[in-house]
């Protein structure tokens, strides 16, 4: 997978490409890592990603609990594929989707 | 057709593109491609992470098509520790951000996206059926 970053001061905007799985969800999860300090406002674009498995919703979900503490996080151009997962896992109430 | 490769995380992709190689050739719709790949990194992880655990054994995944209705079968095998990931009690999916747990939910997506999975062991066989209508 590629992860590409784009940080504007406390604007941070992850756009993964490709699949978040077993093997590629710990470079996701370190993509956000490496880049959160400071951040307010995390964006994640999903607009090149097939799909993402149970390892990718723990980052997620780490993830919207930390910016829940100190600012805001959204995901946008979530595809229809995405979306059945956050439905069947209840994810799409707790995730901010556009 | 199967695959048969050492039971590790990496073997995931693998396992993974024999699959899609053969979806492909029956042109599987994309909602369902994406459902039987999310299907196969959960069932494959698992017994990447605990069949053999700290051991590394081997892993069989065999690809069948059925016709009338059309549907792709999907069986997991290892030889590893019995474990039967379907009698796992479901997760509660409606608890807020911070209740949420984690655990549990591969195999729930699985559930819920497969028309059927079944569990039977077997010959010293951990045997996993996925069944997915095209």
């Amino acid at each position: 997978m590629t992860i590409n970053v784009n940080k504007e001061g406390e604007k941070l905007t992850i756009i993964p490409e490709g699949r978040i799985d077993t093997v590629t969800a710990p470079e996701f999860s370190k993509a956000i890592d490496d880049n959160i300090e400071g951040v307010k406002d995390l964006v994640i674009d999903f607009e090149k990603l097939e799909y993402i498995s149970s390892a990718g919703l723990r980052v997620l979900l780490t993830t919207q609990k930390t910016m829940s503490k100190v600012g805001s996080m959204k995901l946008i151009h979530v595809s229809d594929v995405i979306m059945d997962v956050f439905n069947i896992t209840g994810f799409v109430d707790i995730l901010t989707i556009e | 057709m199967e695959i048969t490769v050492p039971a590790i995380i990496e073997n995931v992709e693998k396992v993974t593109a024999f699959v899609n190689a053969e979806l492909e050739k029956i042109n599987c719709p994309a909602k369902a491609k994406a459902e039987i790949d999310i299907a196969i990194d959960e069932l494959f992880s698992n017994i990447a992470n605990y069949a053999y655990n700290p051991e590394i054994g081997k892993a069989t995944v065999k690809f069948e098509v059925q016709k009338n209705p059309m549907a792709v079968i999907i069986t997991f095998m290892d030889n590893g520790k019995p474990y039967d990931p379907l009698k796992r009690e479901d997760p509660n999916v409606t608890l807020s951000v911070t209740e949420r747990q984690i655990g549990g939910l591969g195999i729930f997506m699985v559930k819920k996206s497969m028309d059927s999975v079944e569990y039977e062991y077997k010959d010293n066989h951990n045997i996993l059926r996925i069944k997915k209508h095209i």
